[in-house]
C-alpha cells in the first residue's frame, strides 16, 4: 500500500482501514504477529490480513466480520489521530481545486497540524511534485515526519520546524501554491509571496473567524495579490429512508362513488384492497437532512499572485 | 529533486505560443480560445486579434487598441480611488432628480469613440457627478467607481487554462452543457474519487469533456482514463480547451456505452474480431466509389464526411476538421483546381480510415483495460439516468475503490442507493450536496454575497468491497487452511 498508489494485496507494514460498518472505522498498522481488537473479536494480522486483498471481508474471532480498506487521504482524514483541529474533505476538495494542484505542483503549507490536508496534497502532486510544510510545534512536526515515513510518502514532503510568520517557508520562488492554516495568516503573507514562483501562483488561507479573514484580505491586497475571493463551503449529508405517512380519515362521502367506479373495472377485490391501503398510509423513499450538521468550519480566502 | 523542479519549471514558465489554448479574462468573465494568427476574437463586446500575445508570458495583461491589436501592459495600474476628499455621512440630502450626471449619453459615447482609456472615462464621470458624488458616503463612492470600472475596463488578461477556470467559465456561460455541475461539486468528485496520478479511472460524462479534462489534469499524464461516451460519440470541447500535451492523450481511451453490456457478458471480444473486418472493407469500397466517379462532388462529399464524422467519429476530430474548413474558406488563395481538391478528398478519406482504425484499436485497448475488472475509480456525470450505468460500470472496479455519481436531481440517486444496497459489494454509501457561499470582505462592509447558487447537484459516493458470493468461497478455503479453528480456540482462551 501507499497513499499515492493503489495496491491489491495487504502487506506487512501497510496502513489499512478497518471498516466495522456504518461510519465506524479505524486505521491500523499491519504487522506480522500483531493483533487488533474489535467489537467482533480479534483480527490476527499474519493470518487474517497479510496476503489478503484490500476490500475483502475478514472474519473476526467472535464470528463477526469487518472489511479491510485500502487507505486514501479521505479515509485517513476521517480516522486519523487528532493532534489539532483538522481540515475535512469538503474543504480539502475545494482547496485542492482552487489552488490548481496537480501532479508536479510545488506547494507550501503551514501549519502541518495533524497532516490531514498534507496527505491530500501529497496524493494530488505525486509523483513529481513536492510539499514543503512548516509546523512550529516540535512534537507535531516530528509526529508528522513519522507518519509520512510510515505511509511511504516521505520522499514527496519536507517538514520544517519553524515559525512561518517569522521565518517563512524556508524556500523562495519555487511554489505554485501556498496554503495557510495558522492563527494570524496576515503575518505570513509576505513570506507566502516570496515562496511563490516569480511568474505567480495561487494562495489560500483558512480561518474560522471573519476578523481573521478580513485582516488576511487586507494583507493580500497590500501585497499585490489579485482575484481575492472569500468563500465558505458546507456539506449537507442525507439519510436515505422509506417514510410512511398516515392518511387522515376525512369521513365517508366521495369514497362510496369511487368504490363503485372500481367495481365496474372487474377486479373488485384488488381494488378494495388498494383503497384500504390508501386509507392507511403512503410509503415513499426520501432523502432526509441530518438533524445536526457541521454549519461552519472556516472561511477560505483564495487569491492569485500575478506575473506583474 | 532539483532536476524534477527544473523540468517542472521549464514546462510551467513558458510563453504563449501559436496554437496554444488560453483563457481570456476580463473582470470575472472568462472565455477559452485557441491562439491563432489573424483570427478575430469577440469577447465581452470587444473584438481583437491575439497575434500580439504570441511570445508574451502567461498572466500578461493587454489593452485592446483600436483596430483589434493588443497592447501589453506591464505595470499594475494604481488605485483610482486613492484620495477620499470631503464625504457625507448619510443619504438624507440625496435626491434622485436624474440630473446628477452632468455628462450626457452622447458625451459618454463621444468619449468612447475617442478611444480613451477606461480609467480616464471614469474619472471624468466622477468629476461630472459633482453634487451627489461629493455628498455620498465613501462606501457608495467606492461602489460607484467599482461599478463603472467594471463597465469600462478594457484590459484582457491571458491565462493558462485550468480545471478551476474552465469550471468557473462553463457554469457561468453554458451551465446546461455541463449538466449544471458547479465547480465545488466537481472539486468534491475529484477528491472523493481519489483521482491521482497512476490510477486507472473510468469516466462516464456528458459534460462537454469538462469532467474528463479535470480528471486528466489530476492524473498529469500518468495512468489511464477510460472515457465511456454515449453512442453518438464523445463531446470533448472542454477537454481540448485544457490544452493538454499530446502525451496526455496516450492514456485516454474511448468506449461507447453500448459496448458495456457486451463487455460484461464477455461477448465483446468475440464480436469485435468479426465485426471490425467488414467495416474496414466497407470503408475501402466507399472510398473507391469516391475516387472513381464524383470528382465534382468532392466538396459535397467532404461535407457529408464531416457530418458522419461529427456523429460517429469523436467530436475532437470533427472539431479539427471544422477548424480546417474554416481556415481554408478564409484563405484568399483557396481558389484551387478541382484536381487539388480531389486529392484532398482522397487524403481525407484515407485520414478518416486511419482514424477509424485508430479508434477501433483504442476501443479494443480500453476493453482490455476493463477486462480484468480492476479499475481504480469511477466517475459518472451525465445527462442519462445513472442507475443502470452505475450498476454496470461498478462491476469493473477492483475492491476497495471509490466511486462518485453526480446527478442534478436527488431522486435518481436515491434509486441508485437502494439498488446498490440490494446488490451489495459496496460500503460507505452517502448522498450529499455542497452549498457554496461567497463573501464580500471589505473594511466595515463584510457580509455574505446576497446571491448564492441554488443548487449544484447531488453526489452519491461509496467504496467497493469484495462481493459476498466470492467471499463465501474464499471463506471456505480459509477454513480448510485450519487457521480459522485455531483462531477460535485462542479467542476462548482470551475470554
Amino acid at each position: 500500500m501507499s497513499f499515492i498508489e493503489y495496491q491489491n494485496d495487504i502487506k506487512d507494514g501497510d496502513t489499512a482501514i478497518v471498516f466495522l460498518g456504518h461510519d465506524s472505522m479505524f486505521p491500523i498498522k499491519v504487522q506480522h504477529g500483531s493483533q487488533t481488537q474489535t467489537k467482533y473479536g480479534v483480527i490476527r494480522h499474519s493470518t487474517d490480513l497479510i496476503g489478503k486483498k484490500f476490500g475483502s471481508k475478514v472474519t473476526c474471532s467472535k464470528g463477526g466480520w469487518v472489511y479491510i480498506l485500502h487507505p486514501t487521504p479521505e479515509l485517513w482524514t476521517a480516522n486519523l489521530p487528532h493532534r489539532t483541529q483538522i481540515l475535512y474533505s469538503t474543504d480539502i476538495a475545494m482547496i485542492t481545486m482552487m489552488l490548481e494542484l496537480r501532479p508536479g505542483s510545488v506547494v507550501c503549507e503551514s501549519g502541518t497540524g495533524s497532516a490531514s490536508l498534507s496527505h491530500a496534497i501529497i496524493r494530488t502532486i505525486a509523483p513529481t511534485g513536492h510539499l514543503y510544510t512548516v509546523e512550529f510545534h516540535q512534537q507535531r512536526a516530528l509526529k508528522a515526519v513519522e507518519e509520512f515515513r510510515d505511509h511511504k510518502v516521505d520522499h514527496l514532503v519536507t517538514v520544517k520546524n519553524q515559525d512561518v510568520c517569522k521565518h517563512g517557508f524556508g524556500v523562495t520562488g519555487i511554489a505554485d501554491a501556498v496554503f495557510l492554516d495558522i492563527p494570524s495568516p496576515w503575518e505570513a503573507i509576505t513570506h507566502a509571496k516570496s515562496a511563490l514562483k516569480m511568474e505567480g501562483g495561487r494562495i489560500c488561507s483558512f480561518s474560522p473567524c471573519i476578523e481573521q479573514a478580513q485582516r488576511t484580505c487586507q494583507a493580500m491586497e497590500e501585497n499585490g495579490f489579485t482575484e481575492i475571493d472569500t468563500l465558505e463551503i458546507l456539506l449537507r449529508v442525507f439519510d436515505i429512508r422509506t417514510v410512511n405517512m398516515q392518511i387522515p380519515d376525512l369521513g365517508k362521502g366521495e369514497e362510496d362513488t369511487s368504490a363503485a367506479e372500481c367495481d365496474e373495472n372487474r377486479k373488485p377485490q384488488e381494488c378494495a384492497k388498494k383503497q384500504f391501503e390508501l386509507q392507511g398510509t403512503v410509503a415513499f423513499k426520501t432523502a432526509v437532512s441530518l438533524k445536526s450538521m457541521s454549519g461552519h468550519t472556516g472561511y477560505l480566502t483564495f487569491a492569485t499572485k500575478s506575473l506583474f | 529533486m532539483a532536476s524534477l523542479n527544473s523540468i517542472q519549471k521549464s514546462s510551467h514558465v513558458g510563453v504563449i505560443n501559436e496554437g496554444d489554448y488560453v483563457m481570456l479574462k476580463k473582470g470575472d468573465v472568462y472565455k477559452a480560445v485557441q491562439v491563432l494568427k489573424r483570427r478575430k476574437i469577440i469577447f465581452e463586446k470587444q473584438w481583437f486579434y491575439l497575434d500580439n500575445a504570441i511570445g508574451e508570458h502567461y498572466g500578461s495583461k493587454f489593452e485592446v487598441a483600436s483596430g483589434g491589436g493588443l497592447r501589453s501592459i506591464k505595470e499594475t495600474t494604481e488605485d483610482t480611488s486613492a484620495d477620499v476628499k470631503a464625504a457625507g455621512a448619510d443619504n438624507r440630502n440625496i435626491v434622485d432628480d436624474g440630473k446628477s450626471q452632468k455628462l450626457t449619453r452622447d458625451d459618454i459615447e463621444a468619449l468612447k469613440e475617442k478611444g480613451l482609456k477606461g480609467e480616464v472615462k471614469i474619472d471624468m464621470m466622477v468629476e461630472n457627478t459633482d453634487t451627489t458624488f461629493r455628498i455620498s458616503r465613501p462606501i457608495s463612492r467606492d461602489s460607484f467607481i467599482k461599478k463603472s470600472s467594471k463597465k469600462y475596463e478594457t484590459t484582457v488578461t491571458l491565462l493558462r487554462p485550468t480545471a478551476r477556470l474552465l469550471a468557473l467559465m462553463y457554469i457561468d456561460r453554458e451551465p446546461s452543457k455541463i449538466c449544471h455541475l458547479r465547480y465545488d461539486t466537481l472539486a468534491q468528485m475529484l477528491t472523493l474519487g481519489n483521482i491521482h496520478a497512476g490510477s486507472k479511472v473510468i469516466v462516464m460524462e456528458t459534460c462537454a469533456g469538462l469532467v474528463l479534462g479535470a480528471v486528466m489534469e489530476r492524473m498529469g499524464g500518468f495512468g489511464s482514463v477510460i472515457h465511456v461516451y454515449p453512442s453518438g460519440g464523445p463531446v470533448r470541447a472542454a477537454t481540448d480547451s485544457f490544452g493538454f500535451p499530446s502525451s496526455f492523450y496516450n492514456g485516454l481511451y474511448g468506449l461507447p456505452v453500448c459496448k458495456i453490456k457486451p463487455l460484461l457478458s464477455g461477448t465483446f471480444f468475440a464480436k469485435s474480431s468479426i465485426n471490425s473486418e467488414p467495416e474496414a472493407v466497407a470503408l475501402v469500397a466507399e472510398e473507391n466509389d469516391n475516387a472513381v466517379d464524383k470528382k465534382n462532388h468532392c466538396e459535397q462529399e467532404e461535407e457529408g464526411q464531416l457530418n458522419t464524422a461529427s456523429t460517429t467519429d469523436d467530436s475532437r476530430t470533427a472539431g479539427e476538421e471544422e477548424e480546417r474548413m474554416e481556415v481554408v474558406s478564409e484563405d484568399p488563395e483557396k481558389q484551387e483546381s478541382k484536381e487539388k481538391s480531389r486529392k484532398k478528398c482522397d487524403d481525407n478519406a484515407q485520414e478518416r480510415r486511419r482514424r477509424q482504425e485508430d479508434k477501433m484499436q483504442k476501443q479494443l485497448e480500453a476493453a482490455n483495460l476493463l477486462r480484468d475488472r480492476n479499475a481504480d475509480g469511477l466517475i459518472i456525470a451525465c445527462r442519462f439516468h445513472p442507475c443502470q450505468l452505475l450498476l454496470s460500470l461498478v462491476e469493473f472496479l477492483a475492491p476497495s475503490r471509490p466511486f462518485v455519481v453526480y446527478c442534478l436531481y436527488k431522486e435518481p440517486l436515491l434509486e441508485c442507493y437502494t439498488m446498490l444496497r440490494e446488490r451489495g459489494g459496496v460500503v460507505s454509501l452517502r448522498v450529499s450536496e455542497t452549498w457554496l457561499r461567497h463573501y464580500q470582505v471589505l473594511p466595515n462592509r463584510t457580509h455574505p454575497k446576497p446571491i448564492m447558487s441554488g443548487g449544484g447537484g447531488y453526489l452519491l459516493t461509496g467504496t467497493t468491497v469484495a462481493m459476498n458470493s466470492v467471499k463465501l468461497a474464499a471463506d471456505a478455503s480459509d477454513s480448510l487452511k485450519n487457521e480459522e479453528p485455531a483462531c477460535k480456540k485462542q479467542k476462548t482462551e482470551d475470554s
